[in-house]
């Protein structure tokens, strides 16, 4: 219960202008500009972006520095500001396999067509801090003549020999849910899972991916392919009578390939899980695709015994605007709930020590 | 949209394509540089909203609700009587009017605006995509296998 306390509004500004006040910190230090996070802080400003569900890099860099670099604040900014425009409507798919390709890596097939990338990658570094990158500017990429070549998804590569499930497609009629209009209802279809796990907190689904790895909900992966770059976003307009581009967005896609299923009908295939995420962000796509793959769990008929299969409780915790909401409630003033708790526990007392003097 | 368009809405469609994804600074640029530009009147925005950016599960199958992008978005009348659509990612408001008229214009005069504005903001975007490709291509790798001898 919760009861309207007076009083703090002198300290609540003040608390706000110091919090201004920390946020700038030393002054003789130079201001960070927007431009320094987006071109700096790349990969906060994506994961603000993803996980805000908003994509705007200039608008997450600014989440950012609002926040402190606290990235749940910066989400939570992220997600209050989406609410305060309009829904112009919905994109056509995005198409994945004609990506401009900035990394491309596959840990199943070492040749494939359009060759392996890294990319921008800290895979392969010493992880020893340097220094020396302090106020230096970088050396300009290498370059090599790119090679005019199709680069076909790695599923759809394993797809054309009937080795793994095909994508999965739904009736024509199905309705594509979204969650940030309808409250969810479990159980949920796989597009609303996907949607769910898409915006959900890194951290929570990196350590279910994790668990799934250590046993709880073995899946048997394999990262078919992970695939970074920039894709066409299409919108149908409707005063013109046909979809045209918007621009491009910059996403990461996994493809996690597991162990088989079969039935008496349908042949041992490679099954899957899929990962994508807004910006580049690996660890998230990754994450995701496992807690896919454990999370259809019940579509391929396996035992549901590990916290990462049990759909309710990964969807409803993956958020972390809602944890992050929930958990710090308990900060603000609970006075007459923990009144009430006083005068419960004085009673219980009271009657403790009654049957104690009566057993004397 | 699968219906098929015709060769006149595709150009349309290639020239609002190369326009959205213009850097804001190009268009801008390109757009200062143009010679009588036209008055014109506001239909509807300039204003930015969402669009909710869709998937694919597994790339290719059922689609699903990825993320918002915020987007902006101007319809206007030039003085001769065109409608034109402006739509572009972001916040920039500018940029999605200027679409919005250059669209208009080019229904009027697109070997003019396709030779001034289209074509050199193309071969812009084109620049940037294959640095960015040459770039990702020196970071191929290329496997070689260890001959193990017979010993």
């Amino acid at each position: 219960m919760y009861v309207a306390v007076k009083g703090g509004e002198a300290a609540i500004a003040n608390a706000h202008r110091l919090l201004a006040d920390r946020r700038r910190g030393d002054r003789s230090v130079p201001a960070l500009r927007l431009d320094q996070i987006v071109e700096q802080l790349g990969l906060a400003v994506d994961r603000a972006m993803g996980e805000g569900s908003l994509y705007d890099r200039e608008l997450a860099a600014l989440a950012l520095l609002q926040a402190r670099g606290d990235l749940i604040e910066a989400i939570f900014l992220v997600r209050a500001y989406r609410t305060t425009l309009p829904r112009f409507g919905y994109s056509e798919p995005i198409d994945t396999g004609a990506m401009k390709i900035e990394r491309r890596i596959s840990a199943t097939f070492k040749d494939l067509p359009g060759g392996q990338m890294l990319g921008p990658t800290f895979d392969y570094t010493h992880r020893l801090l340097d220094p020396s990158i302090v106020g230096e500017d970088a050396e300009v990429p290498a370059v090599r003549d790119a090679e005019d070549e199709q680069a076909p998804r790695v599923t759809d590569l394993l797809g054309r020999q009937g080795l793994i499930e095909p994508d999965g497609d739904v009736g024509e009629d199905h309705e594509v849910g979204d969650l940030t209009r309808e409250p969810l209802d479990f159980p949920l279809d796989r597009d609303l899972r996907l949607q769910a796990l898409a915006r959900g907190d890194e951290g929570f689904l990196l350590a279910l991916g994790y668990s799934t790895q250590r046993g709880y909900g073995r899946t048997h992966p394999f990262v078919g392919e992970i695939r970074i770059g920039e894709v066409e976003v299409e919108f149908d307009i409707p005063e013109l009578g046909f979809a045209v581009s918007l621009g491009r967005v910059r996403v990461t896609e996994c493809q996690m390939v597991n162990q088989f299923k079969g039935s008496a009908k349908i042949p041992p295939q490679f099954t899957r899980g899929y990962g994508l995420v807004f910006g580049q962000a690996e660890r998230k796509a990754m994450a995701m695709s496992l807690v896919d793959r454990a999370l259809r769990a019940k579509e391929f008929g396996e035992d549901i015994t590990a916290p990462a299969q049990d759909e309710e409780f990964v969807i409803s915790h993956s958020d972390n605007v809602q944890a992050t909401g929930f958990v710090e409630h308990l900060k603000l003033p609970h006075y007459v709930d923990f009144q009430a708790e006083l005068d419960l526990i004085r009673r219980m007392r009271a009657e403790f020590e009654g049957k104690q003097e009566a057993a004397e | 949209m699968t219906t098929e368009i015709s060769a006149e809405q595709r150009a349309r469609k290639r020239a609002l394509d190369v326009l959205a994804s213009a850097p804001s600074k190009a268009l801008a640029e390109r757009w200062d540089a143009f010679g009588d530009k036209p008055d014109h009147q506001r239909l509807r925005g300039p204003e930015t909203g969402l669009v909710m950016v869709r998937g694919r599960a597994g790339g290719g199958g059922a689609p699903f609700n990825l993320g918002e992008a915020t987007v902006s978005r101007a319809s206007v009348r030039i003085v001769t009587g065109e409608v034109g659509h402006g739509y572009c990612l972001g916040r920039d408001l500018d940029k999605a009017e200027a679409i919005a008229v250059i669209d208009a214009l080019r229904q009027r005069d697109a070997t003019r605006i396709d030779a001034e504005i289209i074509a050199p903001l193309e071969v812009l975007g084109a620049e940037r995509d294959e640095l960015r490709a040459d770039e990702a291509a020196a970071t191929r790798v290329d496997f070689f296998t260890m001959v193990r001898g017979d010993n």
